[in-house]
Order: structure tokens, then C-alpha cells, then sequence
């Protein structure tokens, strides 16, 4: 026993201070270039980001004016601009919120809350597949079940497939959420004679309530940006058009459409329409934020 | 709820002054009978055959080592442990003559009657009013305004919180300090007018000062109140406590008064864990 102590001893001994430092120095050297690694990339991320900006704003704002944000598309030559496509981008990605966003944090609140036998694990999984279908699939299959049995594109449609693309999104972001409310609130709120759904509704609903609309925003925001979809559903229109059931204009198909044009007019066109499309999705984000910030 | 008729209000107040006087002596009045209770989370057993006596207005700690089933056992007098998946209970807990295990029993009602404190404060995301107004709401309680703020000033009160809180009812709960949020989550409790408040370590996440004032507290409400207290603090036990149980292992080891317990208990196992020998 004594022999042992006395060996760890020398050991100690032998390593000393030298040793102790050495390996600070390394741990230290470490340390720094791991930090610097993940500036490093968070930096490239947000630079890349800026440049995409920059280069649309550049680009797009010189084209924009009064005129080119509420006229029609016009035959190249005569002006015209995407008031329509703004309009119509809207109509659409607010219809499909209102299919969508009820649906799917619906879904997501009760994966959270009840979803723990064999159909919440399978919902589960048909949501996390679907997430991952690309979005020209859900076209298509709008197109088979909804366009084609009503004989015509329509806006309606275009906003059918914006809403299918959001429900798998936005109902498993929402169960997340929720889950992380801790149990120890439901189980006051429960123990103060609360009945399941009023704890859900009262206490574990607006505790998550911020994070459900960053999830729901965020979902807004990407089917505000698809153009595939809408392809074969709402198509396009170069009129201004109130009817939910009449093809639609939208502001990432006419993108598309004049940037796949021959000419240069039409090409600033799209720029500009780019930089509207950003925009809204941005004063979409900030309103949304502003209203469910946090109060308590 | 319906409104009470003035003579049956008076009744009321009657009974409970009489039921306040039988408990002035030894044999206070059984509140909450358990018998041959059994608890299972999945298939393991947690609690073994239990049985116990708590007494109306009084408190009743229980002590024991960690995962001896204490808290299981505070859990299920409230149905508390429904909400965890897969676990069952059998036997009987008899709450003023209705065994709260029968099939015909309402869990809301049943949780109502039987509040609860938890280990660490967990106020809801809302003001420190409507903390309190929470379980007043949704029990509709009061009928008007007026009533309602008096009943949240009567339980912040009661809770020896209203001085500390009467100028910030409207501002968030969590800007509460540690103990704060504990004595808010007790006015929460009392609200609702329980009849027997189950606190498990209410203390535990405290401060020396904040704990002696949920302590006092504690011995304030057993005016009005049946506690159940779990601790892991056997000083604490014996001071606030008027009955302590002792657990092991999901059993119950002994059941006595505090002042006997601490002294001469009847089991060799109660006095190895209370002189520190194990736990």
C-alpha cells in the first residue's frame, strides 16, 4: 500500500508542472483553431447570404417602379410589371395557409399530445416522407386529382398544392414545439382540476405559441417561393383576377417566365420581381414575428 | 356552480367548525384512507401493499431515501401518475368515503379536491393574476370580476405573497424569484379551495429563508387544509409535520406521530435511517 502511494508519487513528481502546461498549451491551440473553424463558416454562410441580397437588390431595384408594381404583363416593348403576380401570389399563399395552417398545427398538437400508439409513429413517418417529396410531385398529383376532374387550372389548385407542401412542415415543427413545453406545466395546470383539452388549449398552446408561428412563417415563406407547383396547377395569367377558380398569376412563375425570355427587358423584369418576392416574404416575417412576440 | 342558498352556506360553516373541533384532540378525523395499494410502472412494482391513515387537518410527511415510492405515492392520491403511460394501480384510496380508483370517479373533479405543489415551481406563461385566476377560471368559480379579484388577492394572501406581488399582479410570473414562484404556485393551489394539498419537496429548490417561510407556511394552512408533504429533510419533517411515514423500497415502513418517530420508533429500519446509519 505504502509502496503505491509513494510510486504515484514520483509519477506525479516526474511529470511535474511541465506537463501540465504542455497540455494546456495543446488543449488551448485546440481550441482557437475549432473557434475560429465555426466562425469561419458561420461567416461564409451569412457572406453568401449578403452576396444573394446585394446582387438581387443591385440588380432588381433599378427596374422597379410605380408602374411596374400594379401593371399587367405586356407584350415586350410596351412596359407592363407583376401587379397581378404580386396579387395573385398573395391570394394563393394566403388561401393555402388557411387550408394548410389549421390542418397541420392541428396534426402537430396531437402527435405531441396524444401521439404515442402505432397511427401518431405512423403519421410520424408519412409526414417526415412527405417533407422530403419534391414539390413538382405534389404538382402533379394536384393536377390528377383536382385540376383534371374541374377541367381547368385554377388558383384554388395552385393553393391545394402550396397547402400540402406546408401540412407535413408545419405539423411536425409544431409537435416539436410543444414537446418542448415541460410536463411540469400540464401536470399544474392538471392538477388544478384542468380537463386535457383546456390544458392544451390554455396553458401548452401559448407557451409554444412563438415557436408555432416561427415554424408556420417559415413554411409561408418557402411555398411563397415555389414555382414548381404551381406549374401545373394555377399556371399563369396575364390578367388581374379575383376568382379563386380561374388560372392565377404568381410572382415565382412570372420570374420564371421572363427569365427563360429571349430578351434583356424582360430578363431586369424578373429581377426586379425577385427583389418584390423577397420583400414580402420579409414584411410576412417581420408582422408575423411582431405579433406573437413574447409577452409573459 | 350553482349559488349556495344562505342557510346552507351557514350548515357549512357549522360542520366545519365542528369538524375543526373533533380535530383538536389525538383522533383527528381520517381524511384519506389507503388500502393494500399497489402501484406498477410497467411491470415494475413500485409501491407494495400499502396502507395508511391521513388524518384531516393535520400534516402528514413522508420520508425515505430516494426512489423509495414516496413521491409515487403522493402521485397517486391525486391520479397524478394517469398521466404517465402504462402504469396501474390497485387497491383502494378512500377520499370522505369515495374510493377515487373506482371506475365512476371524475379525475377533474377528483384533482380539484386535491391540490398539488410540485418539487420544482412550475408557473404558467402568464401574469402573476392570472396565474392564480387560472384554476378560479376554469373551475368558474366566480361569477363576476369582483369576486374573482378577491379570491386571487385571499389566496396570494394566504400564501404570504400578496405584499411582495400586489403591485405587479399584471407583470409575468417568471420575473418571480426561485421561492416566489413556489409560494405563487401555493396561492395557484389554494385558489381552487382543495381540501387536501399534496406537496412534494416543496422546499427542496429553495434557500434556507425562502424555505422557513413555505415552512411557516405550511403550518399556517394546516388550519384549513390536509397536508401530504414528501422531504427529503428529516429536520424539516420534524418540524412542520404532525404524522411522518416512513418508506423503503416502495413500502411503508412505519407510521407514527412526528414526535414519536424522531424519538422511539417502533422499527429498528426508521431509526437506522433517521440517525443518518443509511439512505
Amino acid at each position: 500500500m505504502q509502496n503505491e502511494i509513494n510510486q504515484k508519487h514520483t509519477l506525479l513528481e516526474n511529470t511535474g508542472n511541465t506537463g501540465i502546461q504542455h497540455v494546456g498549451k495543446r488543449r488551448q491551440l485546440i481550441n482557437t483553431l475549432m473557434t475560429g473553424l465555426t466562425a469561419a463558416c458561420t461567416f461564409l454562410t451569412i457572406a453568401l447570404l449578403l452576396m444573394i441580397l446585394g446582387y438581387i437588390l443591385v440588380r432588381g431595384a433599378s427596374s422597379i417602379s410605380l408602374q411596374f408594381l400594379i401593371d399587367t404583363p405586356k407584350p415586350v416593348g410596351e412596359g407592363g410589371g407583376i401587379g397581378n403576380a404580386i396579387l395573385g401570389s398573395l391570394m394563393m399563399t394566403a388561401a393555402a395557409s388557411i387550408i394548410g395552417l389549421p390542418i397541420s398545427i392541428l396534426a402537430g398538437v396531437y402527435l405531441a399530445e396524444y401521439g404515442n400508439g402505432w397511427f401518431g409513429r405512423t403519421v410520424r413517418f408519412v409526414a417526415d416522407t412527405m417533407t422530403g417529396i419534391p414539390s413538382i410531385i405534389v404538382g402533379i398529383f394536384v393536377f390528377t386529382v383536382f385540376v383534371l376532374p374541374m377541367g381547368r387550372q385554377s388558383g384554388l389548385a395552385g393553393a391545394v398544392a402550396l397547402a400540402i407542401i406546408m401540412l407535413p412542415i408545419v405539423a411536425r415543427t409544431t409537435e416539436e414545439m410543444i414537446r418542448l413545453v415541460p410536463n411540469s406545466m400540464r401536470e399544474g395546470a392538471l392538477a388544478l382540476g384542468a380537463p386535457n383539452w383546456r390544458v392544451t388549449w390554455d396553458i401548452v398552446l401559448p407557451a409554444a405559441k412563438s415557436g408555432i408561428a416561427t415554424g408556420a412563417m417559415l413554411a409561408v415563406a418557402r411555398v411563397t417561393g415555389e414555382t414548381a407547383p404551381l406549374l401545373f396547377t394555377a399556371l399563369n395569367s396575364r390578367f388581374y383576377n379575383l376568382y379563386m377558380d380561374q388560372p392565377m398569376a404568381s410572382l415565382t412563375v412570372q420570374i420564371y417566365n421572363y427569365a427563360t425570355g429571349p430578351f434583356e427587358v424582360e430578363w431586369k423584369m424578373a429581377w426586379a420581381a425577385t427583389l418584390i418576392l423577397m420583400l414580402l416574404i420579409l414584411v410576412i416575417n417581420v408582422i408575423v414575428r411582431y405579433l406573437t412576440r413574447k409577452r409573459f | 356552480m350553482t349559488p349556495q342558498p344562505a342557510n346552507q352556506i351557514e350548515a357549512t360553516i357549522r360542520t366545519e367548525s365542528v369538524r375543526s373541533a373533533q380535530n383538536q384532540g389525538p383522533d383527528a378525523k381520517i381524511k384519506v384512507s389507503v388500502r393494500n395499494l399497489n402501484f406498477f410502472y410497467g411491470k415494475l412494482q413500485a409501491l407494495h401493499n400499502i396502507s395508511l391513515d391521513i388524518p384531516e387537518r393535520q400534516v402528514m410527511a413522508f420520508i425515505g431515501p430516494s426512489g423509495c415510492g414516496k413521491s409515487t405515492f403522493l402521485r397517486t392520491l391525486n391520479r397524478m401518475n394517469d398521466t404517465i403511460p402504462e402504469t396501474r394501480a390497485e387497491g383502494a384510496v378512500v377520499i370522505d368515503d369515495n374510493n377515487i380508483y373506482a371506475p365512476a370517479t371524475d379525475v377533474v373533479s377528483l384533482r380539484r379536491k386535491v391540490g398539488m405543489i410540485f418539487q420544482k415551481s412550475n408557473p404558467f406563461p402568464k401574469s402573476i393574476f392570472e396565474n392564480v385566476a387560472y384554476g378560479i377560471r376554469i373551475n368558474q368559480i366566480s361569477r363576476n370580476n369582483a369576486d374573482l379579484n378577491e379570491r386571487v388577492e385571499k389566496a396570494l394572501r394566504n400564501a404570504a405573497l400578496w405584499g411582495e406581488v400586489k403591485d405587479r399582479l399584471k407583470t409575468s410570473a417568471f420575473g418571480l424569484s426561485g421561492g416566489q414562484q413556489q409560494r405563487l404556485c401555493i396561492a395557484r393551489a389554494l385558489a381552487v379551495e382543495p381540501e387536501v394539498v399534496l406537496m412534494d419537496e416543496p422546499a427542496s429548490a429553495l434557500d434556507p429563508i425562502a424555505t422557513q417561510k413555505i415552512e411557516e407556511l405550511i403550518v399556517e394552512l394546516k388550519k384549513d387544509y390536509t397536508i401530504v408533504i414528501v422531504t427529503h429533510n428529516m429536520q424539516q419533517a420534524a418540524r412542520v409535520s404532525d404524522k411522518t411515514s416512513f418508506f423503503l423500497l416502495g413500502k411503508l415502513i412505519e407510521s407514527n406521530p412526528t414526535k414519536k418517530m424522531f424519538t422511539k420508533p417502533d422499527e429498528k429500519l426508521t431509526e437506522d435511517y433517521i440517525t443518518g446509519r443509511f439512505g
